[in-house]
């Protein structure tokens, strides 16, 4: 079609599946303030109420791509869901904005036990095993903890959490899962002691009064995944130019959403009755990474919910293996040798290199890193100019080799 | 985002069910007698049987049951109890008469394992899907894990199913045949449901229209000195000539008479 003075541009259609959270950031920006109609894009995004629902439109093909859990294309892929779909990760979509927020009465009971409110994943941790011990003890149910999927990195880092210090989830703790609106209710309800899950939801508990943050994400294992962009393998294959202009569509939009001098109007954006329907209050805290604990305790945290900054898009495929090892450590599948290599295959940097190559935005030459090595922000090799990644460490202390898998497991 | 959430009224229900040709669910349901619903083979049931012996697919009304076997006992969780009853009431016309509903409310395990169900069937909006797969994975107490879709190879059914908005979950080793008919009459009981609800609607609107028409009659034949007929003939005409809807006419004859002061005295 002639518009007067230029050929108007025919979009290509992408239908994204997304849930209500903070970091449905970068996706929704991109849809909805321009980035992706500038690579030709014109994205309808919908809104899902549950992960399951989410897998079910992508095994269809209802939708073409998703946010989704960054363990879930894993376990598509491993054939662990109900329906056979293949999907590819090309990119990350930032660290993740987990809190562990706990119930009123366990915080003050924690404080009793020498819980710290400095968010320290070790200290809470110790102060956790000593609550479990003496409910225990005193013959009472062990603590209810909240998670939000099945596999899902929240389920991970809580029992690697909890684990850490002698915790063991099934046998210590209950974990049950439910949907992250829902979790300050049960908080409240006493159906929960805690939980685990992404933004706005720890801010919402702690505005409601019902909980405390206890301690976060980036405490427990700094600069990890989170949540993926998820593609249907035969989407991404039908057209791989389209595929690299929905990559660089929403990269764009997550180095947008990192730059503070954007975060009133991505907090308002994200806020509004189409995303999340949350007051901008909320949702604030995750965003400017300037968490309101409860009890008046403030925290900034470097590293929360972090868009693009020292390659958090970027799908490094030990991460894909580490989430692996998880669902094997706590028996959601067997290991093997074949599953593995599954697993790694599923996060796919050469698709996001060649994505963004238009860019000349540096990018990581390698796809793997030993996981904990970086203490500190580090330079890294790329083709193209300076990148700094790291810091990547586990609370406590451990490494991840993706290169020895079978070992890293047996030392559980 | 739900299509009834915020508690439907009875009377809605009832209206509803009526539409359907259907009365409320039944006290004493085996006092009913459905026909067998269509497409149904009565020799798959018991075909497939000795694999499973304590359950029983039962292909038409409940006599058919063979002796001894117990039919599946059917799980519909759901928020809307109007859409939870129609799928129960065609599933027991279908000769199923096990069959529970639950309300999302409910705290969901306990019930569940005391519900012990073979088949649950669960809105596919509910938030509740990933709280109930992850009790399929890790609970002793149900025993027996619990797969989705009837025949995941089966595209068309899934598909199907996704439309509707229903998803269900049926314990693992039952023969895919034994449960397809009753995915199928939920399938059509929650396209039904939605069905209803545009005519329900479409119904409302048409009432609405009827109200406005009748207002706009009694201002003009108060206000012109017309007769009912005459100013209805006015409002036809008018709508003609401008190319709108009568209703439209009318609901603009009521704004501007309410705005001029000169409206309905009530």
């Amino acid at each position: 079609m002639i518009t007067p003075g230029k050929m108007e541009r025919k979009l290509d259609e992408v239908r994204i599946g997304f849930i209500p959270l903070s970091d449905v950031a970068p996706v929704a920006v991109a849809a909805g303030l321009g980035f992706a109609e500038e690579e030709g894009l014109r994205v309808t995004l919908l809104r899902e109420t549950s992960w399951a629902t989410l897998r079910d439109r992508m095994a269809v093909g209802t939708i073409d791509a998703a946010h989704m859990l960054a363990p879930m294309p894993i376990a598509a892929n491993l054939g662990l869901g109900p329906l056979p779909m293949s999907l590819v990760v090309p990119m990350a979509l930032g660290f993740g904005g987990n809190t562990v927020t706990v119930s009123r009465a366990v915080w003050e009971a924690l404080v009793r036990l020498g819980a710290p409110g400095d968010l320290d994943a070790a200290a809470t941790a110790t102060a956790m095993a000593r609550l479990v011990a003496g409910r225990r003890a005193r013959g009472e149910p062990r603590p209810v903890l909240g998670i939000v999927h099945h596999y899902s990195a929240h389920h991970y880092e809580l029992a690697y959490w909890l684990a850490s210090a002698g915790v063991e989830p099934g046998r210590d703790v209950e974990l049950v899962v439910v949907p992250p609106s829902l979790m300050a209710a049960a908080l409240e309800a006493r159906q929960l002691d805690g939980f685990c899950a992404g933004e706005p939801w720890g801010s919402v508990a702690v505005a409601e009064g019902a909980g405390h943050i206890l301690t976060t994400k980036a405490h427990i294992w700094r600069s990890s995944p989170e949540k993926v962009l998820a593609v249907r393998r035969d989407w991404a294959e039908e057209d791989a130019e389209r595929l690299a202009r929905l990559v660089r569509a929403v990269y764009r939009a997550a180095v947008w959403c990192d730059e503070p001098a954007n975060r009133d109007r991505l907090v308002d954006y994200l806020a509004g009755g189409e995303l999340l329907a949350q007051p901008a209050a909320v949702v604030r805290p995750g965003i400017a990474r300037e968490l309101d604990l409860g009890d008046g305790l403030r925290a900034n945290v470097a590293g929360f919910l972090t868009f693009a900054e020292r390659a958090a898009t970027f799908p490094w495929v030990s991460h894909a293996l580490w989430l692996y090892t998880q669902m094997v450590r706590w028996r959601q599948v067997g290991f093997s040798a074949a599953s593995a290599e599954i697993a790694g295959a599923t996060y796919r940097p050469d698709l996001y290199r060649a994505a963004l190559a238009p860019l000349g935005v540096a990018v990581p030459s390698a796809s793997s890193k030993v996981e904990g090595a970086l203490t500190r922000e580090t330079p890294v090799g790329t083709a193209t100019g300076r990148l700094t990644i790291g810091p990547d460490g586990f609370f406590d202390g451990r490494m991840f080799d993706p290169d020895r898998v079978a070992e890293y497991l047996s030392e559980h | 985002m739900r299509p009834m959430s915020g508690g439907p009224s009875t009377r809605l229900l009832t209206l509803i069910l009526l539409h359907l040709g259907i009365r409320r669910t039944p006290r004493h349901p085996r006092q009913r007698r459905a026909p067998p619903a269509r497409g149904e083979g009565c020799g798959e049931g018991a075909r497939a049987a000795p694999t499973m012996p304590r359950l029983l697919f039962c292909c038409g009304a409940p006599k058919m049951a063979r002796m001894g076997d117990r039919p599946l006992h059917i799980l519909i969780i759901d928020e809307s109890r109007i859409r939870a009853s129609i799928i129960e009431q065609g599933l027991r016309e279908a000769g199923h008469t096990r069959v529970t509903l639950l309300e999302e409310a409910a705290p969901l395990m306990r019930r569940i394992v005391e519900i012990d169900p073979d088949v649950v069937f669960i809105d596919l909006e509910s938030p509740n899907r990933d709280q109930l797969e992850h009790m399929f994975q890790v609970s002793r107490a149900l025993k027996r894990p619990v797969a989705m879709f009837v025949d995941s190879s089966d595209r068309a059914s899934i598909e199907a199913a996704i439309d509707a908005g229903v998803s269900a979950y049926v314990v693992d080793g039952l023969k895919k045949e034994r449960v397809k008919s009753i995915l199928d009459t939920a399938v059509g009981r929650f396209n039904a449901f939605s069905r209803l609800q545009d005519e329900l609607a479409e119904a409302k609107d048409e009432l609405a229209a009827r109200k406005s028409i009748d207002r706009a009659k009694g201002i003009l034949m108060r206000t012109r000195g017309l007769s009912e007929d005459e100013a209805y003939a006015l409002l036809r005409r008018t709508a003609m000539n401008q190319g709108r809807k009568i209703a439209a006419v009318a609901e603009s004859v009521v704004v501007a008479a309410s705005l001029l002061g000169g409206g309905e005295t009530t």
